[in-house]
């Protein structure tokens, strides 16, 4: 390119249309981020105005066995784990069904299933409280109901069940937005295929394996990757399902995060926000070279 | 005839898709006929249809939850970011697509590394400390704005490479300045993009407590995500005297009506955003 027509395209395009949105960005996304990193190294708090360097005190307080932050990290990866595997097998059943399964009426069961991701996870989480109540919810009255007594638990009251009562609601909640994409991308697959394996003699199986799945991967990536930004910053459901309880039974980073600022512990809040930050910077370099990976091929 | 097999092909199909339709439904049925009953025959939170219609408790509701302010806070939220984000996306990716020097690449990626990034609510308190934006409505148009900066430039950035270049020469030979090239041009045809980018962040916005949550302490200013939080607090619980479901599940049905409106109106662009972000692009 010469310069004459660089000049050309700096003058057509010029950097002043950039500069608002970069400006926004940078000043409420890049700076707290980056001197969050900072301040996770200080006893920063509510309580005094004075901010001292403590190397990596708050760290090791996050890492400590004798705090409970440890268990937050391993909930926020259970819920994460979880619930890629349940949107993915629900989301691609689904799909498959809709897919192959139905012949009509295929957008209306799209726009049905999809509907909980749009509401918002504050109202979803109320109405799950109520429906998951053990003596008076509807779960429990309707298992009751069939004589399933023994599946009646106490969704949320159980520590060892809330938070995969949790996990349930926000595959409930997410599970269409996967369907969405998944069916999109079987939408994409030569129907020949199929039926040259069908003559071939392959079962309904051995097609799903050999030609859905290897050819649905860009898909699949693609929802795994969501999934984990999405998993690993939770907050809205945990914090209005159960608040981090019983106990600290579902607490994850980000209801850490919202505690330590509760109470001020802004030092210690930062190191937890630096933790999850560094999850994320490795999860998102992927989900960047995913996309444009699938922008080139298109 | 139909063999068995054929006719469970057949059916089948059907029957699981209706089945999967009504377990996302339920719950949102059985607020809608909660909503309508009264406190007694609500605290079970049963499916039945209502013994006697109380309408009543909307308009309790709505004296009650504040629910009118909060309204126009979460219009005024979501609107707002909506038109501010969507339209400054829009004039950082028509440049960063049109014009692909070193520097644009990276503010690219630089800017899209935000869909990634997790929030620091502690220096970001700060920030809004520095601006005087903190505690103030127009402190949360600003971050919700800011917020969706990094997909919406993602979307439309997909978008602007399918249209032909030779538009913006015929422009500019006609004598149009780089801003009448964007607004008169370009913007028309970006309308498909906008749309979704619009709908899609108009209803995260609407959804998102956790702003408010954060920077938001007079109730005036909240929105009604947080509005219907507070008013459950006040009137979900058993040990309330006031409290009732009823009253609970018509401030929900409240909240979740304007966002299964705009669903329901604008799903096409809705679910075609999300496969173009995710499939495509």
């Amino acid at each position: 390119m010469g310069a004459s027509v660089m000049k050309l395209s700096v003058g057509r395009y010029p950097l002043y249309f950039i500069v608002p949105a970069l400006i926004l960005y940078i000043a409420f996304f890049i700076i707290p981020s980056l001197s969050g990193i900072v301040y996770a190294f200080t006893d920063w708090s509510s309580y005094s105005d004075e901010v001292n360097f403590v190397g990596w005190r708050n760290f090791q307080k996050v890492f400590s066995p004798g705090e409970n932050y440890l268990a937050y990290i391993g909930h926020t990866l259970v819920f994460t784990l979880l619930t890629i595997v349940f949107k993915t097998v629900f989301g691609l059943a689904l799909a498959l069904l809709l897919d192959r399964g139905v012949k009509r009426f295929i957008n209306i069961y799209r726009v049905m299933i999809y509907l909980p991701a749009v509401l918002p996870t504050l109202v979803v989480a109320l109405i799950f409280r109520s429906i998951l109540n053990p003596a008076t919810g509807a779960l429990n009255t309707a298992l009751r109901a069939v004589g399933l007594d023994a599946l009646a638990l106490r969704w949320l009251v159980d520590p060892h069940i809330a938070l995969y009562s949790v996990i349930g609601v926000d595959t409930w909640k997410g599970v269409g937005y996967i369907m969405v994409i998944l069916l999109a991308g079987l939408q994409t697959i030569p129907r020949d295929y199929y039926e040259a394996a069908e003559i071939d003699g392959a079962g309904a199986w051995s097609r799903l394996w050999y030609i859905t799945l290897p050819l649905l991967m860009p898909a699949i990536v693609v929802v795994t990757v969501l999934n984990v930004l999405y998993g690993l910053r939770v907050f809205d459901i945990v914090y209005a399902m159960t608040n981090g309880g019983p106990g600290y039974a579902t607490e994850v980073l980000s209801t850490g995060i919202f505690k330590a600022f509760s109470k001020g512990q802004y030092g210690l809040g930062t190191a937890i926000s630096t933790v999850l930050f560094f999850l994320l910077a490795i999860a998102g370099y992927f989900v960047i070279r995913l996309l444009e990976r699938g922008r080139v091929r298109d | 005839m139909l063999g068995f097999s054929q006719l469970v092909r057949r059916w089948g199909g059907q029957a699981a898709a209706i089945l999967a339709s009504l377990v996302t439904l339920t719950p949102i049925y059985v607020m809608a006929v909660n909503s309508l009953k009264s406190k007694a025959q609500a605290s079970s939170m049963g499916i039945e249809l209502p013994s006697e219609l109380h309408p009543e408790n909307f308009l309790t509701v709505i004296d009650k939850g504040k629910l009118i302010g909060s309204f126009f806070n979460s219009v005024l939220y979501a609107a707002g970011s909506t038109i501010l984000g969507t339209l400054l996306a829009a004039m950082a990716a028509f440049v960063l697509s049109r014009h692909r020097s070193p520097i644009n690449r990276f503010l690219y990626f630089f800017l899209i590394m935000g869909i990634a990034l997790p929030i620091n609510f502690f220096t970001l308190t700060t920030m809004m400390q520095v601006t005087h934006l903190i505690n103030t409505r127009q402190g949360m148009v600003v971050l919700y704005s800011a917020m969706q900066i990094p997909f919406a430039v993602f979307l439309i950035y997909g978008f602007i490479e399918a249209i032909p270049r030779e538009l913006d020469e015929a422009a500019i030979i006609d004598g149009c300045t780089p801003l009448q090239l964007f607004f008169r041009v370009i913007f028309p045809l970006l309308t498909p993009v906008l749309v979704t980018t619009g709908i899609l962040s108009f209803l995260n916005t609407w959804n998102d407590f956790l702003f408010p949550l954060y920077y938001l302490d007079n109730s005036d200013n909240w929105p009604m995500t947080l509005a219907v939080y507070n008013f459950y607090g006040t009137f979900g619980q058993s040990g309330n005297l006031e409290s009732g479901w009823n009253l609970v599940s018509a401030d929900i049905v409240l909240t979740i009506l304007p966002v299964i409106v705009i669903y329901l109106l604008g799903q096409r662009f809705i679910l075609s955003g999300l496969t173009t972000g995710a499939i495509k692009g």
